[in-house]
């Protein structure tokens, strides 16, 4: 990436996301670790675990961002490509306990010693290697959204046919990881983690250090999103959303973008997994439940697609607002509230927090000679239906 | 001392060969005990079935001293085993007629013998498959005496069993008896026939155990097509299920190219309809109770279709045209009906009955067939025709399938459309209120019965095709048969997986289902 592509694709808003990430995953690492625990400025462990999570749905929802809101994919089963990242990394971990689990067995999980398996399965080779273990995190995702993306897009499978299909493949996994006989613990999962790297999972310096590494993925994953959907592969994404077949008239081959896009979106979605199972101590097979991929996609409707900032921001706002209301006395209320979220923000809201912002604030600065690519872009966004006509 | 004398005497003079046998019991001797199993079982007395079945429950008690033997009743009443008079109590000294694995046997086998006479022709026929499978050569006389005065043609055949089954393993039967006696049981075609053929063991005559082995491989033969039958009418009876969910979908998705995410919830609410309609049926008219799922159906229909018609016209209508946005909000308020119902009438099961007419099962040669799976067949057969013929000779039928076909054309041609969209929706959502009366005779009725169904009908109208019902038809039955052809191969989790994968795969040669509509657009 030359410094010039950078600088065409951050405008404003994006910079000024990109400070307040960086911010935070500076400033709250360092005041829970160096203030006092009586200090008012001080994060609470438990909050920086907390907010460790939004990150990495953050990273998710922007990764659902850059196929939806640029490339009209909404894909129901992206949650897949988050779990079988989870489940590399939750595999590095499970192989880093060692001795100290439960059956004391140096080389076999305790779950497969409880199930009396003789040996390890062909497929946990390599992962008692960190480098192995990031690698498949990308690898695996990346691998099985390049060819199910190949063989769907090939066949011009697109809308809701691409959703339910996706959907299907998520609900697959998900039957097949609840397995025993699959190899992955079957309904508990993997959990009862120790170590990450010879640090304990637990401590606050581990999990203060997963919070920066989250922000700087966050960060990383949205310069590469800014990137690819500011530049030349970009306008040609968003003429594949609004007008697939016309792009396709005029000689882009339509399925090798809507590929390579796909392909990049589950690898965001694999290390947005990664980093979220060492800082919630557990993976199961309900990460690959469909509920939870469309729940993922309410956090950028919400936020508004296309938009990038936005996927990010509404997957913090509805997290945080399901972190207060499932806590709290309102618990039984928090379904009428996602679903009623759902209907309203497609129905009243249609393009999301920063979307609407965007709208109200754009004109303002229009006066302005505004060659910024990258906005324009955000504004035919906006506007999807115009192909119909 | 004279009348000791007398008693002593007497006693023998007035007991028959019944009390003698009885008596035996007393001697506390297994070799005793299978003699007097024996004479008791053939005496003809009344007694003989109550003393040989309490012997069989540990309730026949013997006294060593006096040699008397009780019967205690179930109910705490004792009588005397020899001459059946009531006794106060039992003595302390009497104790319970011991048995060993032979003697249960034998009893098992006397049992068997005594019901073979009985009134009831079930209990006849049940005793003469209790001899079938013990074929304990002492039934022989009891069988063929009640082979000769059997009326009832089943009972004579299963006596027929039994008395082949006998005989084939009798030692000293002829070689002509116990080839007819193979091929009997070549002809009852069963597990237990297989088990009895393959046991006969090496002493038979060369010609029997070739038969036997003919008759293994035959029956073999005809259990594994009638698997194959089982297998097939399960697979149509999961079909059934799966096309009556999938059906009112079709129906949506077809006219309007939405996919309605809250379909399932229309099914739930449709179960939950029938739980209210049975609950006020218990309260007030119990004697309603077999007729709760013809008011259920209507009902359901009519309370699913006035929600779904609501919901077009409250939300989807505004989405038309983004069909991605309707199913994120469909989606959600699948989440706000599955709460509304579980704060209305708790997360947990309710219980939803079935009516006499549905509950039980039959058998049809070696399969078994419920009821409730057979109507539930045949209803959906039923709400398929009647959906069918509404759409080909009614109006509304006419301009749902005009704006399939060409919704602009419709509209110009002076159709509606807004009106065919609502009631559309309302017709797909009443069907899935249908199935959901069907689904509660063999799902659990909990706030989660639409999910466990969503994905399963998608797959079936996405494979069928959209805008024919034919091919929801046949992507129904399809699925639902593959799914439980697979699943003795690969279990019943791999199964449902290997489905889904096919289909992702068959998605790709034809991304339009097994029966497309034809069209011109590039993007139909």
């Amino acid at each position: 990436m030359t410094p010039h592509m950078l600088t065409r694709s951050l405008d404003r808003g994006a910079t000024l996301f990109l400070a307040i990430v960086a911010a935070c995953g500076i400033l709250i690492p360092l005041s829970n670790l160096l203030l006092p625990t009586d200090s008012s400025l001080q994060v609470p462990t438990y909050l920086v675990a907390l907010w460790g999570k939004y990150v990495c749905y953050a990273i998710l929802a922007l990764s659902i961002d850059l196929i939806w809101g640029y490339c009209g994919i909404l894909s129901l089963g992206h949650g897949a490509f988050f779990a079988l990242g989870g489940y590399a990394m939750g595999m590095y971990l499970m192989r880093q306990i060692g001795t100290r689990g439960v059956y004391g067995n140096p080389i076999l999980p305790d779950f497969m010693v409880f199930l009396n398996w003789q040996k390890l399965p062909w497929y946990w080779y390599g992962f008692d290697m960190f480098w192995f273990a990031a690698l498949m995190v990308v690898v695996v995702p990346g691998l099985l959204a390049f060819c199910f993306g190949w063989l769907a897009f090939r066949s011009r499978v697109t809308g809701v046919y691409l959703s339910i299909i996706t959907q299907a493949m998520t609900y697959a996994l998900l039957l097949g990881f609840f397995r025993n006989d699959f190899g992955f613990g079957g309904n508990n999962g993997l959990t009862d983690f120790k170590d990450i790297l010879g640090f304990n999972v637990q401590a606050e310096g581990t999990r203060a250090a997963l919070f920066a590494l989250s922000c700087l993925a966050l960060i990383v994953g949205f310069v590469i999103c800014r990137a690819i959907v500011s530049s030349k592969l970009g306008k040609i994404l968003i003429a594949i959303r609004d007008a697939e077949s016309r792009t396709r008239f005029l000689g882009y081959r339509v399925e090798s973008y809507k590929l390579f896009v796909f392909t990049v979106s589950a690898c965001m979605a694999g290390v947005a997994g990664a980093l979220y199972v060492p800082q919630v101590g557990i993976i199961n097979p309900s990460e690959f439940a469909p509920g939870n991929s469309i729940e993922a996609v309410i956090w950028v409707a919400v936020g508004g697609r296309g938009t990038l900032v936005g996927a990010a921001l509404g997957a913090v706002v509805v997290n945080y607002a399901k972190t207060v209301f499932t806590s709290g006395v309102l618990a039984p209320y928090w379904l009428f509230m996602l679903g009623a979220l759902f209907i309203l923000v497609t129905l009243l809201l249609p393009r999301g927090l920063v979307g609407t912002f965007n709208a109200w604030w754009e004109p303002r600065k229009a006066r302005r000679a505004d060659d910024n690519a990258a906005s324009a872009a955000r504004e035919d966004g906006i506007s999807a239906p115009k192909m119909a006509e | 001392m004279l009348s000791l004398f007398l008693i002593a005497v007497a006693l023998p003079a007035l007991a028959g060969p019944f009390e003698d046998a009885v008596a035996k019991f007393a001697n506390d001797e297994f070799s005793d005990t299978e003699e007097a199993i024996g004479a008791v079982a053939t005496s003809g007395n009344p007694l003989a079935y109550p003393i040989i079945s309490a012997l069989q429950d540990g309730r026949l008690m013997a006294d060593p001293d006096t040699k008397k033997v009780f019967v205690t009743g179930t109910d705490g009443n004792s009588i005397d085993a020899a001459s059946g008079a009531t006794v106060a109590n039992v003595p302390d000294s009497a104790s319970a007629v011991r048995l060993n694995n032979r003697l249960r046997r034998s009893v098992d086998a006397a049992l068997g013998s005594l019901t073979l006479m009985s009134p009831d022709v079930a209990m006849r026929i049940q005793a003469a498959r209790s001899v079938f499978k013990s074929h304990e050569e002492s039934a022989l006389p009891v069988v063929e005496k009640a082979l000769a005065k059997e009326t009832s043609r089943t009972a004579k055949a299963a006596l027929g069993e039994a008395r082949a089954a006998i005989l084939l393993y009798k030692a000293d039967a002829s070689e002509v008896d116990k080839l007819k006696a193979v091929a009997i049981i070549k002809a009852r075609g069963d597990q237990e026939a297989l088990a009895l053929l393959t046991d006969i063991g090496s002493d038979q005559p060369a010609s029997v155990t070739k038969a036997a082995a003919g008759a293994i491989g035959s029956i073999q033969n005809s259990l594994a097509v009638w698997s194959m039958v089982q297998n097939a009418w399960y697979g149509l009876s999961l079909g059934s299920v799966l096309l009556l969910a999938a059906i009112g979908l079709a129906i949506t998705f077809g006219v309007m190219g939405v996919i309605n995410m809250a379909h399932g919830e229309m099914v739930m609410l449709g179960a939950y309809t029938t739980f209210v309609v049975q609950e006020m049926i218990r309260t007030r008219y119990p004697a309603l109770f077999d007729y709760s799922l013809l008011i259920a159906v209507p009902l359901a229909f009519l309370v699913s279709g006035a929600i779904g018609v609501l919901i077009e016209r409250s939300i989807i209508r505004f989405l038309y045209g983004r069909p991605l946005e309707t199913l994120l909000a469909t989606w959600g308020l699948s989440l706000v009906l599955q709460q509304a119902v579980r704060t209305a009438f708790g997360p947990t099961n309710r219980e939803v009955g079935n009516p006499s007419w549905m509950s039980g099962a039959f058998e049809l040669g070696q399969i078994t067939i419920t009821y409730n799976r057979l109507w539930i067949f045949c209803f959906t057969l039923a709400v398929f025709a009647i959906l069918l013929a509404m759409l080909r000779y009614t109006a509304l039928g006419l301009e749902m399938r005009a704006v399939t076909q060409n919704r602009r054309m419709a509209a110009s041609m002076g159709i509606a459309t807004s009106r065919v969209d609502a009631l559309t929706f309302g017709l797909g959502s009443g069907i899935a209120g249908i199935a959901g009366v069907a689904l509660s005779q063999i799902d659990n009725v909990s706030p989660n019965l639409g999910q466990s169904y969503i994905i399963d009908s998608f797959m079936v109208v996405v494979f069928g095709g959209v805008g024919n019902l034919w091919g929801t038809l046949v992507g129904a039955f399809s699925l639902g048969i593959a799914n439980k052809f697979l699943e003795p191969v690969a279990g019943a989790v791999l199964g449902k997986i290997a489905i889904l994968v096919l289909i992702i795969l068959f998605i790709q040669k034809r991304p339009r289902g097994l029966f497309a509509l034809k069209g011109r657009a590039v993007e139909a």
